[in-house]
């Protein structure tokens, strides 16, 4: 095969990808009468409606001090949540990662008890686990705990296989023992990559919590659906806007502390 | 602590000035060891080596001639499939984990890629050397003894890197954390430094640091000195003696003025060998 000949091929292969894709869009867009024309045209008349309710009025903000209460208890949620399921993952990924693993058993399980948690949704958690729990904090908390744990063991393991291997084998050839190893050898290369995924976790999870707590009635989600519910756009439109805030701010911190330890 | 390993050293340099005595001790005795995966590539076979005090002995040969397998299996980061590791008077080929740590401890192991924990300082990086005398706790809250420190205080400042103590090792040069590696290999206060290639991503000039740090020790200190290397003029030159591998086998072991272009080509092949044989 010439030059010319594999780069033509290439070309065809590319286009082909292309008429495919937009052959599904618009095949999938017939089959469920779905009209972009139609959906973009809606788009002003939705903001407007949003501007004309959503704006907080002076009567939602007699209810500032409720609505506080409830998102601060959702933020101490997440933090907590994200925290504990961080400590828990250490020691699975401990466990899991190639560098560090003790022998291959503890190390497949691991990985596979972190793989389940992991493919099960954080509101599919909440739904299983209000079954077992009620409409209690405890249901909103193990549901983000399981979610976070699962992904950050994941997480943790590649930070761990990425950056460590050297200071392992050298440490372990000097007569290290293992807790010295992992202590001394790899925590110091790997805690500020793994901290700046616990406050991912942190970020994520107070959006979740939100949704969690929609499905589990506790924190800002319960308050979201009871003003929901009631067709009281204006409360509506206070939680939405002080969750965003509360969003912009954790993740601003989040940055800055991540940016400081690296 | 420290001031015994650097005195011992005058009074060691002493002894070693003297030509090489046939009677030197004996620090590794390497006996018909092998290595292999899969019970059909033989990595290694039949190696029958014996290194003495304070000598320095190269290994040379091709990519994937088994160089770092067989210095790998000295101190069991890779289990030989069989044979004999005497070390320091002592078989440590089925030691367990609890003694054949306080064996490699005295085992002094040096890398390519130097392997140092980058974002600690020089000074912690060389005092993780004293792990291998520490129980676990001491060595997980960094509990060293003033002699420790002294010690790696000393040995940093021997190879040249006293204004580089509080750095951290991800600011250095590769030069620099290849000292870091040798200070921590010494500060174990080793009989044997294993050394993988340890100049084989430094550019000349600091190889040639390097390399005249390493005679140093194997002189001046008495430590047992095994490097692989990929140049063979580098072994020339700095060697008492090479032994070359060839596909898994030693094919030379000898002193570097018997290294013939013969034995040189028994070594690493001629291009013609290498098509016909791969």
């Amino acid at each position: 095969m010439t030059g010319t000949q594999f780069l033509r091929k290439k070309k065809w292969t590319m286009t082909i990808v292309f008429i495919i894709l937009i052959a599904l869009t618009y095949g999938s867009a017939a089959l469920t009468q779905f009209n972009l024309i139609d959906g973009l045209a809606s788009i002003p008349a939705t903001i407007a409606w949003m501007f004309s309710n959503l704006i907080p009025t002076a009567a939602s903000f007699e209810n500032l001090p409720k609505v506080l209460g409830r998102l601060w208890e959702t933020i101490i949620l997440a933090i907590v949540a994200s925290t504990t399921a961080a400590i828990c993952a250490l020691l699975f990924a401990m466990l899991g990662a190639q560098t560090t693993q003790v022998n291959r058993f503890f190390g497949v399980t691991a990985r596979f008890i972190a793989s389940v948690f992991r493919n099960i949704p954080v509101v599919a958690w909440a739904l299983i686990l209000v079954i077992s729990f009620g409409h209690h904090i405890l249901t909103g908390y193990f549901a983000l705990f399981f979610s976070t744990f699962g992904f950050l063991v994941r997480m943790f393991i590649e930070t761990i296989d990425e950056a460590s291997s050297d200071g392992v084998e050298a440490l372990t050839a000097s007569g290290a023992t293992y807790f010295q190893m992992v202590v001394k050898g790899v925590l110091p290369d790997t805690l500020p990559q793994m901290l700046s995924w616990v406050f991912y976790m942190i970020e994520t999870n107070i959006r979740s919590a939100t949704l969690v707590g929609i499905l589990t009635g506790t924190g800002i989600g319960y308050l979201f659906d009871l003003y929901y519910k009631n067709l009281d756009y204006a409360m509506l439109g206070l939680i939405t806007i002080l969750i965003i805030v509360i969003v912009f701010f954790i993740e601003f911190t989040s940055n800055s502390v991540r940016r400081a330890i690296s | 602590m420290a001031t015994i390993t650097l005195e011992r050293t005058e009074q060691q340099a002493d002894i070693f000035s003297r030509p090489q005595s046939k009677v030197a001790e004996t620090v590794l005795q390497l006996t018909d060891v092998a290595k292999t995966y899969d019970k059909q590539t033989m990595i290694l076979r039949n190696i029958d080596v014996a290194l003495h005090k304070g000598e320095f002995v190269s290994i040379i040969g091709k990519s994937g001639a088994g160089k770092s397998t067989l210095l790998r299996c000295v101190n069991r980061m890779i289990e030989p499939t069989s044979g004999e590791i005497v070390f320091d008077g002592q078989n440590i080929t089925h030691l367990k984990k609890k003694e054949l740590r306080k064996q490699r401890a005295k085992i002094g192991m040096i890398f390519q890629h130097y392997n140092l924990v980058s974002r600690l300082t020089v000074f912690e990086n060389v005092l993780h050397g004293r792990f291998g005398y520490k129980s676990t706790l001491q060595g997980v809250l960094g509990l060293y003894t003033e002699e420790e420190k002294q010690l790696a205080l000393t040995i940093l400042e021997k190879l040249g890197m006293q204004e580089h103590i509080y750095k951290r090792c991800d600011q250095l040069s590769g030069g620099q954390k290849q000292r870091v590696g040798i200070a921590r290999a010494l500060v174990q206060e080793p009989t044997l430094l294993l050394c993988d290639e340890p100049i084989a991503s430094l550019d000349p000039n600091a190889s040639k640091i390097i390399m005249d740090h390493l005679k140093e020790i194997s002189q001046s200190m008495g430590i047992t000195v095994l490097v692989n290397l990929h140049q063979v003029d580098v072994a020339m030159k700095y060697s008492d003696r090479i032994i070359g591998l060839s596909h898994g086998t030693k094919v030379f072991d000898d002193v570097p003025s018997r290294l013939s272009q013969f034995a040189i080509r028994d070594i690493y092949g001629t291009d013609v060998d290498e098509l016909i044989t791969e």
